[in-house]
C-alpha cells in the first residue's frame, strides 16, 4: 500500500485532527476563572454550557438525523425533576433523599426512556410532523407537571435541589460550577463528534440525506431514529440536571413551550451542521438574554421587550445564513483564498 | 441456463432455487395499472435485461421486488423464499441489491462513507458507536469497492460535489456492497458518456458468474451486451421474452421499441 493511501487510512481513524483554534479556546476556557467574575462564570458561562448541551441534543437529532425535535427541553426537565424527586429537595414529602449515585443514574435513565418513547412516536414521521408531535409532547408534559401534585408538586415544583457535596466541594460555588459545566459540555461535545463518524452516526446522516435509500441498504430506519432519540437524551438530561442545580429549583416553567422553542433558536443561531454551533448559539443567546434588557431600556422600550432583540437576531441569522453562525464562518473561509471557479455552493441540498 | 422458452409454467412448489420468481404480480395506483399479471422466473446467476418504453412498468417492477412498495396482487420469491410482504431491509439482508434511476445517494457524506454505509447495512454492528479502526474489514471492503468502480481519486469528496457520471459509478459500488446474490440495475448507463459506458460494460461483465442481475436499460448496445436473456415490457405487461439475438431480430419489437426514436 502506498504512502498516500496509508495516510488516508490513518486519517479515517484519527480524524480528531486538532485545529489550533481548539487549543486557544481550550486554554481560554480553562484559565477563565482567574480573571472572570463570579457572575460571568456562574451565570453567563454556566448557563451557556448548560443550554449548549441541551441544544447539542437537538443538533444531534436535527443536524445528523434531520429530525427537529422540540421535546429536548422536556427531556432536560424530566432529568431535573428526577434528581429532585429521587434525591433531595426542600419538598421532603415527595423527595426520596436517595444518594447521588442512585438518583443521578436513575434521572438519566428515566430521561432516556422518555426520549425513547418520544422517538418511538416521532420517528415514524418526517419534517413538519416531527416538529408538531414533539411540540405536542412538550406542551402535554408542561401541563402535566403543572397539574400533577403527587409526583411533580404542581405549579411550584421543587426548590432546594442541591448538587451532592462530592469530594467535599460545594459544586454551586461559581468556580466549581463553572468547571463542572465546562467538563460535561466538553465531554458531550467530543462524544458527539466522535459518534458522528461511527457506524451509527454515519447511518444517522444517511437517514437524514435519504431514508428510503437507507432502508434499501438494509437499515431499519425507524429503529435508528428511535436509538438516536435515546442517545441524544443524555446530553439534554445532563444539561437538565445541571440547570436544576444552578438555580437549585425546577418547576414546570423550566420545561415550558417558551424554553422548548428557545432551544431551537439557540441551535439554529449557532448552526445545526456541527456540534460547535450549539455552544456558539447558546453563548449568543445568553449574552442577548442577559444584556438585551439594558439595551432595550436604553432605547426607551419596556424591559419586557427584550425578546424583540432575540427575535431580530434570529431573523438576521436565518435570513443571511441558514446554517447559522457556523455557516457564516464557512462562507467567509470559502470566499477567501479559494479559486473562485472552484468555489462550491457549499452544503447539502 | 433457461433461455429461449423460459419456463413460465414452473410453480413455486417445484422447490427450485431460482434467484427470483414473480407470479402474477400486479400493481395498481388508483385506476392506473402499472404492472399487470407479471410472471418472471430468473435462474441462479442469470443476467436479464428488461426493456420497454417509458411507462412500461419497469421501475415499478423493481420497486415491487425491492419492497419500496408492496404489489397489489401476486407473489415474489427470492431464492425460494417468499418475500412478497417482507420489509425492504429484510430483502437487502437476504442478498438483494438495486441501483436507482435517479441517484439516491447521501449527498452530505463522502464517497467512501456512502460505500461504507452500503457495506455496513448488511453487516453486524449497525448501531455501533465506536469508529471503525484501521483494520476494520468493512472499511477495507468499502475501500476495495471504491477502487472497483474507479473512484479512488474522489474518495473523500462529498457526493454533492461529484459529477453525474461519478454518481452513477458510486451507485454501482453501493449495489455491489456486502456480497450481493442478485442485483437490480435501473438504467445504469443513463447520462453516461461513451467512455463511461464502456467502463460500465466492463464492470458488469466483470461480475462473478454466480451473481445474477436484472438490468433496465434504454441503450440497446449496453443492454444486449451484458445480458443472457431479455424481457420486453409494454403497458405493465410482459410482451416478449427471449435471447438477446432473438429480441434484436424480432419485427414486433423493432416496430414498438427499437425504431421508436430512442437514438
Amino acid at each position: 500500500m502506498n504512502e498516500a493511501a496509508w495516510g488516508r487510512k490513518l486519517d479515517w481513524t484519527s480524524s480528531l485532527r486538532i485545529n489550533p483554534a481548539y487549543w486557544v479556546v481550550a486554554a481560554i476556557l480553562l484559565i477563565l476563572p482567574a480573571f472572570a467574575s463570579n457572575f460571568i462564570l456562574y451565570q453567563l458561562f454556566g448557563w451557556t454550557f448548560i443550554l449548549g448541551m441541551i441544544a447539542l441534543s437537538l443538533m444531534f437529532l436535527a443536524g445528523y438525523g434531520g429530525m427537529v425535535s422540540l421535546a429536548q427541553m422536556t427531556v432536560a426537565g424530566i432529568a431535573g425533576y428526577m434528581v429532585a424527586i429521587f434525591g433531595d429537595s426542600a419538598i421532603t414529602d415527595i423527595s426520596q433523599g436517595w444518594p447521588w449515585y442512585i438518583s443521578i443514574p436513575l434521572a438519566l435513565l428515566v430521561a432516556a426512556l422518555f426520549a425513547t418513547a418520544t422517538g418511538w412516536l416521532a420517528g415514524r414521521t418526517e419534517g413538519i410532523y416531527t416538529i408538531m408531535i414533539t411540540l405536542a409532547i412538550a406542551a402535554a408534559f408542561f401541563y402535566f407537571f403543572n397539574q400533577n401534585y403527587v409526583i411533580f408538586n404542581g405549579f411550584s415544583g421543587f426548590n432546594g435541589v442541591l448538587p451532592p457535596k462530592l469530594f467535599g466541594l460545594d459544586w454551586r460555588h461559581p468556580i466549581a460550577f463553572y468547571y463542572l459545566t465546562l467538563f460535561w459540555a466538553a465531554a458531550w461535545y467530543f462524544a458527539a463528534i466522535y459518534v458522528s463518524r461511527s457506524p451509527f452516526g454515519l447511518a444517522l446522516q444517511g437517514i437524514r440525506d435519504n431514508p428510503r435509500r437507507m432502508a434499501a441498504l438494509g437499515y431499519h430506519v425507524t429503529a435508528h431514529k428511535v436509538a438516536a432519540y435515546a442517545i441524544a437524551a443524555l446530553p439534554a438530561a445532563t444539561g437538565g440536571i445541571l440547570l436544576t442545580w444552578q438555580s437549585a429549583q425546577i418547576s414546570p416553567g423550566t420545561a415550558g413551550i417558551g424554553p422548548a422553542i428557545d432551544i431551537l433558536i439557540v441551535a439554529v443561531i449557532g448552526g445545526i451542521g456541527h456540534p460547535a454551533g450549539a455552544f456558539i448559539g447558546a453563548f449568543i443567546y445568553v449574552i442577548l438574554k442577559t444584556f438585551a434588557v439594558d439595551l432595550i431600556v436604553l432605547v426607551g422600550l419596556g424591559s419586557e421587550r427584550f425578546r424583540l432583540l432575540i427575535g431580530l437576531g434570529f431573523l438576521v441569522v436565518v435570513f443571511w445564513s441558514p446554517d447559522g453562525i457556523l455557516g457564516l464562518w464557512e462562507k467567509l473561509k470559502q470566499s477567501r483564498g479559494l479559486n473562485p471557479l472552484l468555489r462550491r455552493a457549499g452544503r447539502r441540498s | 441456463m433457461t433461455n429461449g422458452a423460459i419456463s413460465l409454467e414452473r410453480t413455486f412448489s417445484a422447490g427450485t432455487a431460482n434467484a427470483l420468481e414473480l407470479r402474477g404480480v400486479s400493481k395498481t395506483f388508483g385506476a392506473l395499472s402499472a404492472l399487470d399479471d407479471v410472471t418472471i422466473t430468473i435462474g441462479p446467476g442469470e443476467k436479464r435485461a428488461v426493456l420497454g418504453s417509458n411507462g412500461a412498468g419497469k421501475t415499478t417492477l423493481f420497486n415491487c421486488i425491492t419492497g419500496d412498495f408492496l404489489p397489489s396482487a401476486g407473489a415474489i420469491r427470492f431464492f425460494g423464499e417468499d418475500i412478497t410482504n417482507a420489509p425492504a431491509h429484510e430483502r437487502i439482508r437476504r442478498g438483494l441489491r438495486r441501483t436507482y434511476q435517479i441517484s439516491l445517494l447521501f449527498a452530505g457524506l463522502t464517497v467512501v462513507d456512502n460505500v461504507y454505509l452500503a457495506c455496513k447495512g448488511v453487516a453486524r454492528g449497525r448501531f455501533s458507536l465506536m469508529r471503525p479502526g484501521r483494520r476494520d474489514t468493512i472499511m477495507e471492503g468499502a475501500e476495495e469497492l471504491v477502487r472497483t468502480v474507479r473512484l479512488e481519486a474522489s474518495r473523500d469528496t462529498k457526493v454533492s460535489d461529484l459529477s453525474y457520471g461519478q454518481q452513477r459509478q458510486l451507485e454501482i459500488a453501493m449495489a455491489l456492497a456486502g456480497a450481493p446474490r442478485f442485483i437490480l440495475f435501473d438504467e445504469p448507463a443513463a447520462g453516461l458518456s461513451p467512455g463511461e459506458r464502456r467502463e460500465l460494460i466492463e464492470i458488469l461483465s466483470g461480475l462473478p458468474s454466480h451473481m445474477g442481475y436484472i438490468i433496465i436499460e434504454h441503450d440497446m448496445d449496453v443492454a444486449l451486451r451484458v445480458s443472457e436473456s431479455v424481457t420486453m415490457m409494454h403497458n405493465g405487461r410482459i410482451f416478449k421474452e427471449g435471447k438477446p439475438s432473438e429480441i434484436e431480430d424480432d419485427e414486433e419489437v423493432q416496430s414498438l421499441y427499437l425504431g421508436g426514436g430512442n437514438a
